[in-house]
């Protein structure tokens, strides 16, 4: 059982104060959701989780340490997937998301298997610069599949996609969280996910 | 080892398919050192005499130019942030980075040097110097640009920036460089100068990937 | 946003009760040592009264050196402790250090100019200078090259911490490429031997800048944390 435990975070972004005092606690097969208006900090909040922003005050712990003492494992055990798509033009797509997978260390889906599982796999040999955004997007997507990784943080993951490829991908998350995953969500679109639970960032 | 490889590999297939990058970087090369006999005249003593600077000058510019899509392409994309992700420490990736740098810059660079020797009257008994002088300081010449080019992501005009921060770093390779050819031209011992560039070279190895990782954390975070 | 300025406010007492006598200090070394500098000590047989022109040149060249150092330790303070105060010393001293150097630079062609005939000269000490210019210009550039100040801040630090390890080679390879290039005569700006009469003055000119540049960044350093406030103010405006 693993424990990803938010205490009393304070982030400023650009001088301004984004978070305050903020909690959170999440564990082995939950999923949680993060609600707020635009700018209340959701993104935020998900970067700090991945450890690409520091806080000002207050711990990110897991398992009990800090995610600070060891980025390594960190990267190691999270995925994040924020707005950039993160997709070369130059090369296809099979080569774009086999590289992601090639840098993990303990990698779950194969290449084919993830870009069938977002309904993409035609695609595999197509150069990325003819992809649409909602293709890009699903290219994206397939980092999560590949990683291999406990967390999954998603930042609007459903962006430029349709209702059903929306709900496919809220399947993906529901498998994912059934094997003893966990993820963090921010999103406004209904992913069809039961049982989860939400955070709400007010304005601060 | 294999995410490095990875990473690596990645940066070669990507400068391989979008190799017209380099070919600028020789372009500008070439036609900067042609510019200084329309400039200063054809008479091939001066021409000589100014050659080895003239071709380090130029050098330096054409690596400067090309420096800043080291960390700018990956950085708008999102795909810098996610390397620095990854399980791979940032200054692995930022030593691939590198090193796939001088690949397409300064390595054609070394090659096309003695092509701008021969426009610049240098006999050949510094032909050799030159090449060694410049095989030992595009390395760091690409090294220290990366600092440059992590410390000005998300700025404002970036790349002329990026020149005013870098190129009083690169004088003394510059000095070295030059005086290593000097000296061969003039009959005299160069071992110092080599050990210099050398020594400048190792510690730049040594120190520059931690402040260019710092530098990129700090822009993506 | 309190806390961030709990630290400054102490620091605004301490700076109004030490600039007056940062002040003082640097008046009392300033009278009598341009008095020296410019009267009572010895005319160079060579150079004449134009030697006075060293004691501004020599000790605003050592000030831009200072400065600078002054600055990479801001820096690495400000990077390693996240210390904020540390921060806005360094951004303090940047102009004045780069003040020094181009006072260094100008009354280096002023020297120049009787003593060579022409208003620039290659020695080692006035182009060691001329680059370390250039790096001061590059960290205020780049530190006003962000919308995001805080992160201007962070990449100058930087900057500053591998211009400071670069500073000693820089100096000597600019040494070394003067003599190679200069074997016969020796360019050096630094008069003849440095008489005992004229060490005093030197010094005294050394010290009435130490204490000028104290002076100054303190001042600076309070504007500063003003526009901070000011800038905080803005930020609450904006989001209510």
């Amino acid at each position: 059982m693993a424990d990803f435990l938010g205490d009393n975070l304070d982030c400023i972004r650009g001088e301004r104060r984004v978070l305050s005092g903020l909690n959170f606690q999440i564990s082995d097969g939950e999923i949680l959701v993060l609600t707020g208006k635009n700018g209340t900090g959701k993104s935020t909040l998900l970067r700090l989780m991945s450890g690409l922003l520091r806080p000002q005050g207050g711990e990110l712990s897991w398992d009990g340490e800090s995610i600070a003492e060891d980025p390594s494992a960190h990267n190691d055990r999270m995925t994040y997937v924020g707005h950039a798509e993160a997709v070369k033009p130059a090369m296809s797509v099979l080569e774009n998301v086999e590289f992601w997978r090639s840098v993990r260390t303990k990698p779950d889906k194969t290449a084919m298997d993830a870009l069938a599982a977002v309904g993409i796999a035609h695609l595999a040999n197509i150069p990325a610069r003819y992809l649409s955004a909602g293709q890009k997007r699903r290219v994206a997507l397939t980092r999560a599949l590949t990683s291999g990784a406990k967390l999954w943080l998603l930042d609007e993951p459903t962006t430029a996609l349709d209702v059903d490829a929306s709900t496919a991908f809220g399947a993906t998350i529901q498998a994912h969280r059934q094997a003893g995953g966990m993820a963090v969500i921010s999103t406004h679109t209904d992913l069809g996910l039961s049982d989860v639970r939400h955070l709400n960032l007010s304005p601060s | 080892m294999n995410g490095v490889l990875a990473i690596m590999s990645r940066e070669l297939r990507l400068a391989v398919r979008q190799s017209s990058d380099s070919m600028m970087v020789i372009a500008f090369f070439v036609i900067a050192v042609v510019l200084f006999p329309f400039g200063v005249g054809p008479e091939p003593q001066m021409l000589a005499r100014i050659g080895p600077g003239v071709i380090w000058v130029a050098a330096l510019l054409a690596a400067m130019l090309s420096m800043e899509r080291m960390f700018q392409a990956d950085y708008e994309d999102g795909s810098l942030e996610l390397l620095a992700l990854t399980p791979v420490p940032l200054e692995l990736t930022v030593l691939a980075k590198v090193l796939s740098h001088w690949l397409t810059t300064g390595l054609p660079l070394i090659i096309v040097s003695p092509l701008l020797a021969i426009m610049m009257n240098i006999p050949p008994e510094g032909w050799g110097i030159l090449i060694l002088s410049l095989a030992l300081g595009t390395p760091t010449l690409s090294l220290i640009g990366a600092v440059g080019a992590g410390l000005i992501l998300g700025a404002r005009r970036g790349g002329v920036l990026l020149s005013l921060l870098v190129l009083p770093l690169f004088i003394p390779i510059l000095i070295f460089g030059v005086g290593s050819v000097d000296m061969v031209l003039n009959g005299l011992e160069t071992k110092a100068h080599m050990l210099l560039l050398g020594g400048i070279f190792l510690g730049s190895l040594a120190l520059t990937p931690w402040a260019t990782a710092a530098a990129v954390r700090e822009a993506v975070a | 946003m309190f806390h961030r300025f709990a630290n400054p406010t102490r620091f605004q007492k301490l700076s109004k009760v030490i600039e007056p006598w940062a002040l003082a200090i640097m008046v009392l070394c300033l009278g009598p040592g341009l008095y020296y500098a410019l009267f009572s000590s010895p005319v160079d047989y060579q150079q004449g009264h134009t030697v006075r022109i060293m004691y501004i040149h020599v000790p605003s060249a050592w000030m831009a050196m200072f400065c600078y150092v002054a600055m990479a330790l801001a820096s690495a303070v400000a990077l390693i402790w996240k210390h904020q105060l540390a921060d806005i010393a360094a951004k303090a001293t940047a102009p004045i250090g780069a003040g020094f150097t181009l006072l260094a630079l100008v009354t280096g062609a002023l020297w120049g100019k009787p003593m060579w005939g022409t208003w620039w000269v290659w020695d080692a000490r006035l182009t060691s200078v001329l680059v370390l210019f250039f790096l001061y210009l590059g960290y205020m550039a780049l530190r006003d090259a962000f919308d995001d100040p805080a992160r201007g801040a962070k990449s100058a630090a930087i900057l500053s911490l591998v211009g400071v390890v670069n500073v000693p080679i820089i100096k000597f390879s600019v040494d070394w490429w003067n003599t190679l290039h200069q074997p016969a005569s020796v360019v050096r700006m630094d008069g003849p031997a440095i008489h005992p009469e004229m060490l005093l003055p030197l010094i005294l000119m050394a010290v009435a800048f130490k204490f000028y540049y104290i002076w100054l960044v303190l001042v600076r350093i309070r504007q500063e944390i003003m526009a901070q406030r000011v800038r905080a103010l803005h930020q609450r405006e904006a989001s209510a």
